[in-house]
């Protein structure tokens, strides 16, 4: 048994360490909040993901896309979880392009379930010069394409301050505390009831920055919810079969040895 | 190797053995004798046989739903991601599973350095293992560039270009790696067919490796011939079989909490931005298991001399056999090795870390000397040492070892006579 011990300890550690040597690098503190979708059996809190919806399509939609969203995904298990009706409604305000018809010809019509999100620039070059030559990423995955992740794209939501004395800014520059390199193209978004939540909730700053977050880790993620509680069984289940092969190891091995 | 005098019961199965004897092949692999006091660090070659085979599975599914091609590999992903049915899961397990693989396998070659394993009559296990470890690396590399995001091109950019160090040729080289002018499409496919194909040269070479091992039989941790079978040894079905079985199911429950827990702590979050060729990354850091390698090429000046000294380290492992010249295998019976090996650990987790790390300052410096260590123990220390150490006596069994004490004259070998 002490051997067992010493071997799971060094895979432990040799764990912890490439997991370190991986994330090293200079940090700063950055905000944090309690996100319902941490831990082992963590879950998107559905009015957060609902409220994160609504900023992001009144808020952050007319720059930034998320390509990799269909609406169909709106109503799925273990997203936001909006009704199918309400799907479709939402859908049904945007309009697609789609086509060739019959005619050869090109046509409108309101969104389906199916379509992905439409996008607010129809190219990256549309993108840049509406936005003063700064591209606003695509938001799908943007939580697991920034270290720091959840926290970080949440603090620099809340992170912009008076540059500090001296610092010249650029036109259309700005400073944020968190933000990498200080400098951001995009001006401060959220102020105090910027939108009127449906469900009551005080629109300030920090919730609409929580609930536009979390919005974007489940699209960052849409199996999460799947993956803990498939995670959680997985790991209970490997331990019991690992304590049930220990001791019949212990009885096979009993034949010639006294100790394994 | 255990009689092969094995006769099926069923008139049938000697019908076929007779044409073709995999009964007695499947025989052998049960009687194999396996020294019994294999200790849990031997129980690696069983958990990387595991993950070879799961790379190969969630590969060949990933390989149904991937495209390759610069403008869809990425989206492509995302469609695995979100739109296969747990599709995530498999991606997962195929990315950290290759950590996973690496982490065994750098236990597995550890274990050899400590108990001597790579030693005569092993040295062809051992080469056939550094093979199989090089096709590894290439490998991993060619799979962390098939989701083609930001650390995946410069990835392939940064390494493809090191052959560009070759003298007079090495343009002519890379162009012809790439399949053009940089990394673009054509590099991606190609990459793709060889991720595609290397696993399962790797597949092949392991069944050598395996056949290899079992000529000379298993070494164990006193390092001693044994007689077999006999009483240092067990037949390797019920009693290796079931102890791997619980090593590996320890080794699941980490490989479990990464896929299903941390999945992407292993890679680099730049990963998830898709590639472009115009924006280069702050820092571009291959993933862990090639960072000691990389400190090594990057602590030397010379681009030129860099990439040579970092192949060199790897290929001076291969004549390893030949540089130990100690006749004794096990650590245990060799006091100074034993803490040499202890240095060499912390020498390349000190280069992993370095690697990691920007290329410049004290860290460059403390990358040097670990660079430098790490050559010297191989071409200095252990040549001399093997001739100069003052060795302890060495059991004639395992089932008399030498416990504490005085030692029984006639169950210990002296060094001088083993040599």
């Amino acid at each position: 048994m002490k051997n067992v011990i010493k071997l799971f300890f060094s895979i432990f550690l040799c764990s912890i360490f490439l997991t370190n040597a991986h994330s090293a690098g200079e940090k700063i503190d950055l905000l944090k909040t309690d996100w319902s979708f941490k831990g082992y059996l963590g879950k998107f809190d559905r009015g957060s993901l609902q409220r994160g919806y609504q900023v992001y399509t009144e808020v952050c939609a007319s720059c930034h896309s998320m390509k990799y969203l269909s609406y169909r995904n709106l109503s799925e298990k273990g997203g936001p979880e909006f009704t199918e009706e309400q799907a479709k409604a939402i859908a049904s305000n945007f309009e697609v392009t789609d086509g060739p018809n019959s005619d050869g010809e090109m046509f409108t019509r309101p969104a389906k379930l199916s379509d992905k999100f439409v996008m607010p620039y129809a190219n990256v070059e549309e993108a840049k010069i509406s936005n003063g030559g700064a591209y606003p990423p695509d938001m799908s995955v943007l939580v697991k394409a920034r270290s720091g992740g959840a926290d970080y794209i949440y603090s620099v939501l809340l992170g912009y301050e008076d540059p500090p004395e001296g610092m010249i800014l650029d036109d259309g520059v700005y400073y944020n505390k968190y933000m990498y390199g200080n400098k951001i193209k995009m001006p401060k978004q959220l102020y105090e009831d910027l939108v009127t939540y449906n469900d009551g909730t005080p629109a300030t700053p920090e919730q609409m920055a929580k609930d536009v977050v979390t919005f974007m880790a489940w699209s960052a993620e849409p199996h999460l919810e799947a993956r803990h509680k498939i995670g959680f069984r997985a790991l209970i289940y490997l331990i019991i079969l690992t304590i049930l092969v220990y001791f019949s190891m212990k009885k096979i091995w009993s034949r010639v040895e006294s100790e394994v | 190797m255990s009689d092969h005098n094995y006769v099926p019961s069923s008139k049938i199965g000697k019908w076929f053995n007779d044409r073709l004897p995999l009964l007695t092949l499947a025989d052998h692999l049960k009687e194999y004798p396996t020294p019994k006091n294999l200790n849990y660090w031997w129980t690696f070659g069983g958990i990387l046989t595991f993950c070879l085979i799961t790379q190969i599975i969630t590969g060949i599914v990933l390989g149904m739903h991937y495209i390759a091609h610069a403008d869809y590999a990425f989206d492509s992903v995302e469609h695995i991601m979100r739109d296969v049915n747990y599709g995530w899961l498999i991606r997962y397990v195929h990315a950290n599973g290759a950590s996973m693989f690496f982490l065994a396998v750098y236990i597995h070659i550890f274990r050899s350095l400590y108990y001597g394993s790579y030693k005569s009559p092993r040295e062809v296990i051992w080469i056939i293992g550094m093979i199989i470890y090089l096709l590894m690396m290439m490998t991993a590399f060619m799979g962390y560039v098939l989701p083609w995001g930001q650390m995946s091109f410069w990835g392939a950019t940064v390494i493809t270009n090191l052959f560009s160090a070759v003298p007079f040729f090495g343009e002519g080289i890379t162009n012809w790696l790439w399949g053009g002018y940089s990394v673009d499409n054509p590099t991606l496919t190609r990459f793709f067919s060889l991720h595609y194909l290397l696993p399962f040269l790797i597949l092949g070479l392991v069944i050598l490796h395996i056949w290899a091992l079992h000529v000379p039989g298993n070494n164990n941790p006193i390092g001693i011939d044994l007689k077999k079978p006999s009483k240092d040894t067990v037949p390797f079905h019920p009693y290796i079989v079931i102890k791997d079985l619980f090593a590996l199911l320890l080794f699941l429950i980490v490989f479990a909490f990464f896929v299903f827990y941390s999945p992407n702590v292993l890679g680099h979050s730049d990963n998830y931005i898709e590639a472009n060729p115009l924006v280069t990354p702050a820092h571009i850091v291959p993933e862990w298991y090639l960072l000691p390698f990389y400190a090594i090429l990057r602590s030397v000046p010379d681009k030129l001399l860099g990439v040579v000294a970092m192949f060199a380290s790897i290929f001076i492992l291969i004549i390893l056999p030949w540089l130990d010249t100690s006749k004794i295998r096990s650590a245990i019976f060799r006091p100074i090795y034993k803490q040499l090996y202890w240095i060499l650990v912390l020498d390349v987790l000190i280069l992993g870390y370095m690697g990691a790390m920007p290329a410049e300052g004290t860290y460059l410096l403390i990358a040097r000397v670990a660079t430098a260590y790490y050559f010297i123990h191989f071409l200095v220390i252990l040549p001399l040492l093997g001739k100069r150490e003052k060795t302890l006596d060495v059991p004639l069994s395992i089932t008399e070892p030498v416990l504490g004490g005085s030692p029984n004259p006639q169950m210990v070998k002296k060094k001088e006579q083993l040599s």
